[in-house]
Formats: structure tokens, C-alpha cells, sequence
């Protein structure tokens, strides 16, 4: 199928694509990297009238550092999968950005998808919303009015709903960069590689003197929206490095882990879901993140500082399976 | 209707698109370039994989508007002087195909793959052309091709 038809344009520079995102009105759609938004337009779920393309627009792609060692990475909307998995920066400062971004989709969707796109999508099976809300990263948003900047928390609304208003654009995310010895690993459940997370889990565990002095975990697909296992973080925190305070840290604080307010509707939804996704509130707000917080806490415990290549997670969940013994994907059918 | 300059395989093309085109649509109608296939409706099945500037991309999810200004090489566009690249005849001496719908794409996928990685693993190989599925071979003569064909690359290189 193809898309309806839309008026298009191809700003280049932010100004020029907040004018054309104003005069389109409310049915005009940001396109990024196109990998959720052409492939919804196709089987027409979306049928946006205007359409304005970011791809032109230079400034918003590409990283940079931002003040010294407790400064920021500042990464932004444009910069392409790929991209974001070959930077130099990200991988010292961030590497858990490259880990998870490795995992996504195929080598054809990350030469398109961008960073700001997957996360402007909200989808809760994508695999950056739970690392930029585990690395407590910032978003910077521009609109008419100037530019806001919106905290991780505050930016994933619910199911595929951000904090972005109609007029506004995801112009670039800040991650503050870790000081002290961190560690952290992305494990990442899926039943075919190129298919979304069935669950993931992202861990950044500081260690200090044999003890962990601070856990983040952020869960993606647990809830309408990343979800941070904040009972899972408290009970590591303090606790001395090991399999034991991991164990601690899983199965027993489930229920604390999921027990997340949903959040108030509000901002707009970025467009429809892949097809055939279901909200995952009800049905699947019982999966369990033990397995992942455990695994990847240990991971981290046993190996602090380790930065392995990003397939490693999810790699071994796909290696042992040869590629004809997966399932056909489908957008909607994970 | 938008006007579009891109070259593809080589030469240089210029025409109205009505921006809601897909690549793909682009190439095989307007272009007559039906060596690039469609084989989904979802992004999944990478059967119409192409080169944008050197990259592989899924042409039914690249608007042919975006490629203005693009270099495309598609499945059309690969044959060196005169003879098969070697990829392609990888693909034909190990029977890397069955109905051979998904073979353009598995191809060009392929070279995106070498491009990175001139020497990759049976498993990188696998998980280098993850975005392309084949639903009659089961695979193994695919990955032997393309193992091959990375060999016959670099020996092309030297
Ligand atoms: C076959 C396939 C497999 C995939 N597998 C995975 C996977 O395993 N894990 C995963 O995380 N993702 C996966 N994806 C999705 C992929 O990561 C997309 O690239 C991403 O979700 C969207 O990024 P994009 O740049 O393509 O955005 P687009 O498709 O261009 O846009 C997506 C939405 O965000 C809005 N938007 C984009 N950029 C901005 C901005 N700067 N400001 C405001 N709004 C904006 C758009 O209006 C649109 O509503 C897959 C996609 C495909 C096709
Ligand atoms: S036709 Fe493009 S991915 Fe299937
Ligand atoms: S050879 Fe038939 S789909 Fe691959």
C-alpha cells in the first residue's frame, strides 16, 4: 500500500520546520528517520496532511560534549541509529546507549531511524525510552515559544504519548555524564532479532568499595511507558556487590517495581502504534522484570566497568537460534 | 507533484513525484527498475533493499522525495564490466536461492554488510542480514554465499 496523499516539506533549519509544523495545523507530522511513521502511513493508521522532514535539517544531527567531566553528552534528534552506535563519545561516556541501539531492528532501519525518532515514538517496546529514563537523561523541545527542557520522568506521558505539544520538536537530548566507576548493560528479550523487546531491562550500577553506591534500572514493555524499577534500585543501593543483593534485588521487589502511578494523559500521541500492538497496561503489566533486573545486575556486579560489545545481551538470546527457526515478524505481531 | 534529481545506478534522472511515492514505486514504475522487489507491507522483509548514498535502506520506507539529490544503486546497478559482482555470482555458484524473490535484496544487504565488515562470521553474517528473510531456503546457502562473496570481495580488494 501506499500513503495518502500530504502536502510536504523539507525545511532546513529548526525555525523553518517549527514554521512548517505551524502552518500545517494539527494533522502535520514530524518525519525523522520514517522507520515507525511511513511503514503506519502505508497501511494507513496515519494520514497525516503535511508532513515536514527533518532530514535536512543538519543541526539537529550529530553529538557533542557539553562542559567537562560532569558535563553532558548532548545527542541529537537526527543522529541516525547507525550513527549513534559508531560514536566515539557515546561509547566512552554512555556505552549503554550503543548497547541498546545495536539491538535495534536491522542494519537498513538504523541507517534511517534516528535517536530523537525512536524516542519522540514512545513506543514501550522500543529499546532507547527505558536507557534515556535509566541515564536520567534530559529533553531539550522547541516550539514557537522557545525551547523548554523536559527531564526523562516527565517526557514519556503514556502508550506512545510524550510530553511533546503539537507544534514542538524533539531537538536534542542531554545525558549527564557518570562520574565514579560505572557499569551497565542492556539485556534485551526478544523472539526474533529484528522484532521489538518482549521485555528489556537497562542497568547502570555505580560501585564504590566493593558496594553498590547507586543503581538505575530503566524496564521497557512493562508498562504503557519505560518504567523505572525503583524498588530494585533502592535495594541495591549500599548493599555490597554481589549475587546476593542481586537476588534480593529481583523477585521480592516486583510488585514495588510495577506499582508506578499511570500517568495522566496529556501531550499528543505521536502517531498510531505499529500495527496490531495492543496497549501493554492491562494484559501485560503482570510480566515479570525479575529475570532481566537479575541478569542484568549481575552482569554488571560480576563485570563492573565491562563494556561489552552491544550484541552481547540480546545476541545471546538470538545466536543459539538459527535464523530460519524464527518467526515470520510482522509490525504488530511480537 | 515535487521534483526529484537523483542518479540511479549510474545515470542521472529528473521527475515529478507526488511526495507519498516510495522509493521502491519509484524506481520499479518510473524507472522500469523492477530488479528491486516488495515483498511486505511492513518494513520486515528487506526484499527491496537499495543503496541511498552508499547505505542499505528499505526502498518502501525511503519516500522518493527523501532521495533528492541521492545517489541509488540498486540490484540493477551492481554488475561489474560487463560480469556478475561478486556477490551476485557468490549467490549463483552456492545456490543462495530458491524462488530468488528475496535474492536482490539479500544482495544488497550483503555488500552494506561487507562494506563494514569484510570478513564476518557465520553469525555476524546472520545478524548482518536480520532485516531480510528468505522464506524458502532456510538460510544456510545464503550465509555460504555471502561468506563467499566477502571472500571474493576482499580477494577483488587486493
Ligand atoms: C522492521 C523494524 C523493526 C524495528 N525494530 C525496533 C526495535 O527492535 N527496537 C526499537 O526500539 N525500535 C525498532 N524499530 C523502530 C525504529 O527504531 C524507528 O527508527 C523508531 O521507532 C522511529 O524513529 P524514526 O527516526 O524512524 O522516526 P519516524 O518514523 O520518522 O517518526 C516516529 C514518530 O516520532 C515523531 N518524531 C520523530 N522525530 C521527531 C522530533 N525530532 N520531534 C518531534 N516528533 C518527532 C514523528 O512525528 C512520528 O510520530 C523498528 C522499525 C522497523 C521498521
Ligand atoms: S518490501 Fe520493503 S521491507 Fe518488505
Ligand atoms: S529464495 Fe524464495 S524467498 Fe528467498
Amino acid at each position: 500500500m501506499i500513503p495518502a496523499a500530504f502536502d510536504y516539506a523539507r525545511p532546513t533549519t529548526v525555525d523553518e520546520a517549527l514554521q512548517a509544523l505551524a502552518a500545517g495545523g494539527e494533522d502535520a507530522k514530524v518525519l525523522a528517520g520514517g522507520q515507525s511513521l511511513i511503514p503506519v502511513m502505508r497501511l494507513r493508521l496515519a494520514a497525516p496532511s503535511m508532513v515536514v522532514d527533518l532530514t535536512r535539517v543538519t543541526e539537529l544531527r550529530g553529538v557533542r560534549e557539553e562542559g567537562g567531566d560532569d558535563g553532558a553528552l548532548v545527542i541529537g534528534a537526527m543522529t541516525t541509529h547507525s550513527d549513534v552506535v559508531s560514536d566515539p563519545l557515546i561509547a566512552q561516556h554512555a556505552p549503554l546507549i550503543a548497547q541498546a541501539t545495536e539491538t535495534v531492528a536491522d542494519r537498513q532501519v538504523r541507517h534511517r531511524g534516528t535517536f530523537g525518532g525512536a524516542l519522540a515514538h514512545a513506543d514501550p517496546a522500543g529499546d532507547l525510552p527505558a536507557v534515556a529514563l535509566a541515564l536520567d537523561a534530559e529533553f531539550v523541545l522547541a516550539g514557537p515559544g522557545g525551547r523548554r527542557t523536559v527531564p526523562a520522568r516527565e517526557f514519556f506521558v503514556d502508550y506512545l504519548t510524550t510530553a511533546l505539544a503539537e507544534d514542538e520538536l524533539l531537538v536534542e537530548v542531554r545525558v549527564p555524564k557518570l562520574a565514579g566507576q560505572w557499569g551497565m548493560h542492556y539485556e534485551k528479550f526478544n523472539r526474533v532479532a529484528q522484532a521489538w523487546s518482549i521485555v528489556a531491562v537497562a542497568a547502570a550500577v555505580r560501585r564504590e568499595d566493593g558496594h553498590i553506591a547507586e543503581a538505575r534500572i530503566g524496564l521497557t514493555n512493562m508498562g504503557p511507558t519505560p518504567l523505572r524499577a525503583t524498588a530494585s534500585e533502592q535495594a541495591l543501593a549500599g548493599a555490597v556487590a554481589g549475587a546476593d543483593a542481586v537476588a534480593e534485588a529481583g523477585p521480592a521487589r516486583r510488585r514495588g517495581n510495577l506499582a508506578q502511578r499511570r500517568p495522566q494523559r496529556q501531550g499528543r500521541l505521536p502517531c498510531a502504534s505499529r500495527p496490531g500492538a495492543h496497549p501493554p497496561g492491562g494484559q501485560r503489566s503482570g510480566r515479570s522484570p525479575d529475570v532481566g533486573v537479575s541478569r542484568a545486575t549481575r552482569e554488571l556486579v560480576h563485570r563492573p566497568g565491562s563494556r561489552r560489545r552491544g550484541v552481547a545481551g540480546a545476541a545471546r538470546h538470538r545466536a543459539d537460534r538459527p535464523l530460519h527457526a524464527r518467526r515470520r515478524p510482522g509490525l504488530g505481531h511480537r | 507533484m515535487t521534483q526529484i534529481s537523483v542518479r540511479v545506478d549510474g545515470a542521472s534522472y529528473t521527475d515529478e513525484v507526488e511526495p507519498r511515492t516510495l522509493l521502491v514505486h519509484y524506481l520499479r514504475e518510473q524507472l522500469g527498475k523492477v530488479g528491486t522487489v516488495v515483498g511486505c507491507d511492513t518494513s520486515n522483509c528487506g526484499a527491496c533493499t537499495v543503496h541511498l548514498d552508499g547505505e542499505a535502506v528499505k526502498s518502501c520506507t525511503v519516500l522518493a522525495v527523501q532521495a533528492d539529490g541521492s545517489e541509488v544503486t540498486t540490484i540493477e546497478g551492481i554488475a561489474q564490466n560487463g560480469g556478475l559482482h561478486p556477490m551476485q555470482k557468490a549467490f549463483h555458484e552456492l545456490h543462495g536461492l530458491q524462488c530468488g524473490y528475496c535474492t536482490p535484496g539479500m544482495i544488497m544487504a550483503s555488500i552494506d554488510l561487507v562494506g563494514d565488515n569484510p570478513d564476518p562470521s557465520e553469525h555476524e553474517v546472520r545478524e548482518g542480514i536480520e532485516g531480510n528473510l528468505c522464506r524458502c531456503t532456510g538460510y544456510q546457502n545464503i550465509v555460504r554465499a555471502v561468506q563467499q562473496g566477502a571472500a571474493e570481495m576482499r580477494g577483488a580488494q587486493q
